[in-house]
């Protein structure tokens, strides 16, 4: 893409995508801390999660005044219009992710004090472990406006809800064979459902990556492909 | 001026119907410099059509072809077509005052007569002729009306049309314009002179006007070529790079260099 002739524009949407770039890295952060929080008990992880939170929620707001400001003075138009609306509605996603860790974190710290029985939620850290993957290339395919890894990681995200209600049913059995662990098995399928919203969020950013580079609006269609 | 290609074209069968103004392989040159390089589009009845491009792009000489404004200078040589409802204006029965009737104009500074308000409107009229005194009344005001200036300057019908604001006056030209009841209004960065408010005020009579008339506009402003049209053509250098709905030419153009244009990147 050339520049602008106004270098202050390509300064400002530069920024822009900046700002949501940090976003995504400190998220990045918060998964990998609530995951260890919560598979390694490890509760000073849970609290900085819990801390670093209002970090995000500054940051969505930050983003959001920055995007207004540039649509306000500068009326976008064309692929710097499309770049406004997705980094607006991918700030909303991110934040949402930034909820969703806060929800595991907090939840880790409920359960800190009881002992996980051996590979119960192996399958809950692994799918864990998938959805930070999804986010990181959601980030990414963003960053690159990466049409054919945003299609790619839109096609996984019904692998992780596949997963997900795999695991829910799971946990449902474990309930009814343990009910000595009935709080803890709650506790895994609030996780499990985090993480279930968490690729649904990724595959939203990834929905916003196709817009951004095509203009063609994929959300709510099955099985988008790369027609172009 | 001269045109080459001799007569009435045989491509009025083609014609679609919702066609204003067919434009066929469209060269323009001053001298042997070519100003519009085998342009072709159609532009649909009663709808806004916007010409937007860089200085120098052909914009405004490809809208002044559409009434034969180009005749009048010297040194110009055409080739192609432009059919107005499905007749070349360029044929030998046309007559260029009654084309201009049928093809009314607008230009950036308003141009009133220095005559009173209500003989601005009658002008066109009168010379026309055939419409009697009682009627004629009836026209100016309703030419007003559709000009959406009739509120303003009813009680001063008899006063100079100089003393109107440069908004009124731009829109009184517009009346003058409509009075004679064309069918195409070619509009020539009618706005660029004018304020914000008076700007919006003719943005939103185009709206109005275009349930009755074919309309082009030739606007530097993109963000009204957003605002008032339908249709969006895009040339550069003389081409027609991208003509097309200007809901898509503003949030996805095809053409990079339309992207570069509208995004104000260097292209």
């Amino acid at each position: 893409m050339n520049r602008h002739i106004s270098e202050q524009f390509d300064e400002e949407l530069q920024s822009a995508r900046q700002l949501m770039m940090e976003m995504g890295g400190l998220l990045e952060q918060q998964l990998s801390n609530a995951r260890d929080a919560l598979f390694s008990q490890q509760s000073e992880k849970a609290m900085h999660v819990i801390e670093t939170e209002k970090r995000i929620n500054g940051l969505e707001k930050e983003l959001d005044e920055h995007c207004i400001q540039i649509i306000a003075r500068r009326q976008p138009a064309a692929s710097d219009l499309r770049m406004m609306i997705s980094v607006l509605r991918a700030s909303s996603d991110l934040e949402r992710i930034g909820d969703e860790a806060k929800r595991i974190a907090r939840t880790a710290l409920k359960i800190a004090n009881q002992a996980l029985p051996d590979d119960r939620y192996a399958e809950i850290e692994s799918l864990m472990t998938g959805v930070e993957a999804m986010v990181a290339r959601a980030l990414d395919a963003f960053a690159r406006s990466d049409v054919d890894s945003a299609l790619a990681n839109i096609a996984a995200d019904a692998d992780i809800d596949r997963r997900y209600k795999t695991i829910t049913e799971r946990l449902v059995q474990d309930m009814q064979r343990h009910p000595d662990t009935l709080d803890l098995s709650m506790s895994m399928i609030w996780v499990a459902r985090a993480l279930e919203r968490i690729g649904d969020h990724a595959k939203n950013i990834c929905e916003y990556v196709v817009y951004l580079a095509r203009g063609e609006d994929v959300r709510h269609t099955r099985n988008p492909t790369a027609n172009n | 001026m001269t045109t080459s290609n001799g007569g009435a074209a045989d491509t009025s069968s083609i014609q679609d119907q919702s066609t204003s103004l067919k434009v066929l392989d469209w060269s323009l040159y001053y001298g042997a410099s070519q100003a519009l390089k085998s342009i072709s589009l159609d532009i649909p009845q009663r709808k806004v059509t916007a010409f937007i491009g860089p200085s120098g792009c052909g914009k405004s000489t490809l809208l002044r072809c559409f009434n034969r404004m180009n005749d009048l200078i010297d040194d110009v040589s055409v080739d192609g077509h432009i059919l107005l409802e499905g007749q070349d204006i360029h044929a030998p029965e046309v007559n260029v005052a009654q084309l201009r009737r049928r093809v009314g104009m607008v230009f950036q500074r308003p141009n009133p007569f220095p005559k009173s308000i209500f003989e601005n409107v009658a002008y066109g009229l009168r010379i026309q002729g055939g419409v009697p005194r009682g009627e004629l009344e009836d026209r100016v005001e309703w030419s007003l009306k559709m000009a959406a200036l009739w509120d303003e300057v009813k009680d001063r019908l008899k006063e100079s049309a100089l003393g109107l604001s440069g908004g009124q006056q731009q829109r009184l030209v517009i009346a003058r314009a409509v009075a004679v009841q064309p069918s195409v209004l070619l509009l020539d960065e009618p706005a660029s002179a004018l304020d914000p408010i008076s700007t919006l005020k003719i943005e939103e009579l185009i709206h109005q006007l275009k349930d009755n008339y074919t309309i082009v506009i030739v606007t530097h402003n993109m963000q009204q070529a957003a605002r008032v049209s339908d249709l969006t053509a895009f040339l550069y250098l003389g081409e027609l790079i991208e003509f097309a709905a200007t809901e898509q030419i503003f949030t996805n153009p095809s053409k990079k260099r339309t992207e570069d244009y509208i995004t104000g990147r260097y292209g």
